[in-house]
């Protein structure tokens, strides 16, 4: 992806970030993947939870300037949602779960089509908050 | 001081730099505005939406133009 793709004005319109956990499980891996694929149709932006997490100043910034956030976990431990709790980053929060969607963690590989059901997911949601 | 506006140069980034400037001289900083327009330096910051107020390399605001009273809370902040 193009700088210019991934660098957002906030000239240009509403912000959207996506922050997947990006986890080591198979549904972490479903929400990076997932995510991935959503970002590249352009209604968001990827986003690093680990500049947040490692507690960079642009990256926080950044999340806390969006319009919305378009958060997805892997599972109910929720990391990404409480890692961004954890530097004051509660609002315009869009949460979702992969394994809401009915995919057991630690019995869900990342097939194509689990990946696509996720990233209708996305869609639904984001859609849904306009 | 090095303040820095990271942003295309669009509208907002012109009023974030003219915020900036006055909040500084207000408080009678000695301070220098540097412009960025660069993205790939702009990304360097972990920036992600412009336009972004940094102070002294740590970036304070983005996406959102502050005025100048808030801007000063955050330069004191130092």
């Amino acid at each position: 992806m193009s700088p210019a793709k991934q660098t957002g004005c906030a000239c240009g319109g509403t912000v959207t970030l996506l922050i997947p956990c990006s986890g080591a499980a198979d549904t972490g891996e479903i929400a990076d993947r997932a995510a991935r694929k959503f970002a590249k149709g352009g209604c968001a932006g990827m986003f690093c939870l680990a500049g947040v997490s490692a507690n960079l100043s642009g990256f926080i910034a950044s999340a806390k300037g969006a319009d919305r956030l378009l958060v997805l976990d892997g599972c109910n431990l929720d990391c990404a949602r409480k890692t961004l709790a954890e530097k004051g980053i509660t609002e315009n929060i869009i949460h979702l779960r992969v394994t809401d969607l009915g995919f057991v963690k630690g019995k869900s590989p990342a097939t194509a089509e689990r990946i696509e059901a996720v990233v209708a997911e996305l869609g639904k949601n984001l859609t849904a908050s306009l | 001081m090095l303040i820095q506006i990271l942003g295309p140069g669009c509208f907002k980034c012109q009023k974030l730099e003219e915020n900036a400037r006055q909040a500084a001289s207000e408080l009678n900083l000695d301070f220098h505005i540097e412009k960025v327009k660069d993205l790939q330096q702009i990304m360097a910051f972990g920036v992600m939406i412009t336009p972004a107020l940094v102070v002294d390399g740590v970036v304070k605001v983005a996406g959102k133009v502050p005025g100048v009273e808030d801007i000063k809370k955050l330069l004191v902040k130092q």
